[in-house]
């Protein structure tokens, strides 16, 4: 048997263990909004309200690269349209009071989704979910933080020590655990290849956009998501498509969200 | 309101509207349809390698190779062998200085 304090103390040390990995992101994306001439309370703005680092970093860099409010909104849009599906996971442990569920539905990022859907029954489900949740949420703003404040200041270090280079080391430290799924491997050399060959001719920010049509190459109006078995898509297939849901997963895996 | 902080406001409301439909609007006993949620769950893999590909190979709209591709290429390695975050960026700080100060 585990006993509740077992699990309590479970749950605790994978999400202070997930926070110390994030601290690292959370400095990069402080750096990264000075850098892009915004200020340290922009810097804090996204992580407290946007908090999903990805997004964040996304739409940080597209106005850095002097793309429009509008490209940055909807690149950050787009990655973050994975928040819809674990709100749809979560959902059955977070009931509650209308203002709770209203409250806690910040803390829906990757890393409290995968922290909270590993337990067993519905209400360590909730409780992992808090606990990481606010553990994370403190920590990411934190780091941000000390980032703006402390390295965003130093402006001539940036390219004499190499500094520019951690913004595309931070996106692909965020890709590299997707890369392990061949699907995911295919669909982000087909982005990438999109991206850089429309850069030239397309407005800044507007590459990684398109890039997003790179998940059309996997034909997902089919009914299976199985690549192999279903080239001759049978025409009363049914919707016996199993869930992908091996992005989000274990905490190991985890650069993602809160990042 | 900064293009940034508009940008913030905007991006948060978005983003909370998405994480919030779950919990607040369909009290648990809803699916996305399984093609929709997969579509969901793998658009951050084209859109974060076009961030890696632009932010090393294009500046001001045309494509580049400068000190940069050096870092990319040296927090791959790191990345390779599992090493901590906080490896990868120095690594590929350290591999972007060093280019830099070579050539």
């Amino acid at each position: 048997m585990t006993s509740e304090a077992t699990i309590r103390a479970a749950i605790w040390r994978q999400s202070l263990s997930i926070a110390l990995a994030v601290v690292p992101f959370g400095v990069a994306f402080g750096v990264v909004v000075r850098q892009g001439d915004m200020s340290v309370l922009d810097a804090v703005g996204f992580s407290a309200l946007v908090f999903t680092g990805s997004a964040q970093f996304a739409a940080a860099s597209v106005l850095a690269d002097g793309g429009t409010v509008i490209t940055a909104v909807v690149s950050g849009l787009l990655l973050n349209l994975r928040s819809l599906a674990f709100g749809l996971v979560m959902a059955p442990a977070l009931r509650g009071p209308l203002w709770w569920r209203a409250l806690v539905s910040q803390l829906m990022i990757d890393e409290t989704t995968a922290v909270g859907s590993a337990q067993k029954e519905r209400r360590w489900q909730r409780y992992g979910y808090l606990v990481s949740g606010l553990v994370l949420f403190t920590m990411w703003n934190l780091s941000t933080l000390a980032g703006a404040t402390i390295l965003g200041e130093a402006e001539s270090l940036i390219t004499t020590a190499g500094i520019d280079a951690t913004i595309p080391a931070a996106f692909l430290a965020l890709l590299w655990p997707r890369l392990e799924d061949p699907e995911h491997r295919l669909v982000a050399l087909v982005g990438a290849g999109i991206a850089v060959l429309s850069a030239p001719v397309v407005p800044a920010g507007t590459p990684v956009i398109l890039a997003g049509l790179a998940v059309l190459v996997l034909r997902p109006w089919r009914r299976s998501p199985d690549p192999v078995a279903d080239d001759g898509v049978g025409a009363g297939g049914g919707e016996g498509a199993s869930v992908d849901r091996d992005d989000d997963g274990g905490p190991d895996l985890n650069l993602e969200g809160a990042t | 309101m900064s293009p940034a902080a508009l940008t913030i406001v905007l991006l948060a409301a978005g983003t909370y509207l998405l994480k919030a439909a779950g919990p607040v609007l369909l009290g648990g006993d809803r699916q996305l349809p399984p093609r929709l949620e997969r579509l969901t769950l793998l658009l951050p893999a084209p859109l974060l390698a076009a961030l890696v590909a632009t932010s090393t190979f294009v500046a001001d709209r045309a494509w580049t190779i400068d000190a940069r591709a050096a870092g990319l290429l040296a927090a791959a390695v790191a990345l390779w062998f599992r090493l901590p975050f906080v490896v990868v960026v120095l690594a590929a700080a350290g591999a972007t200085a060093l280019t830099r100060a070579l050539l």
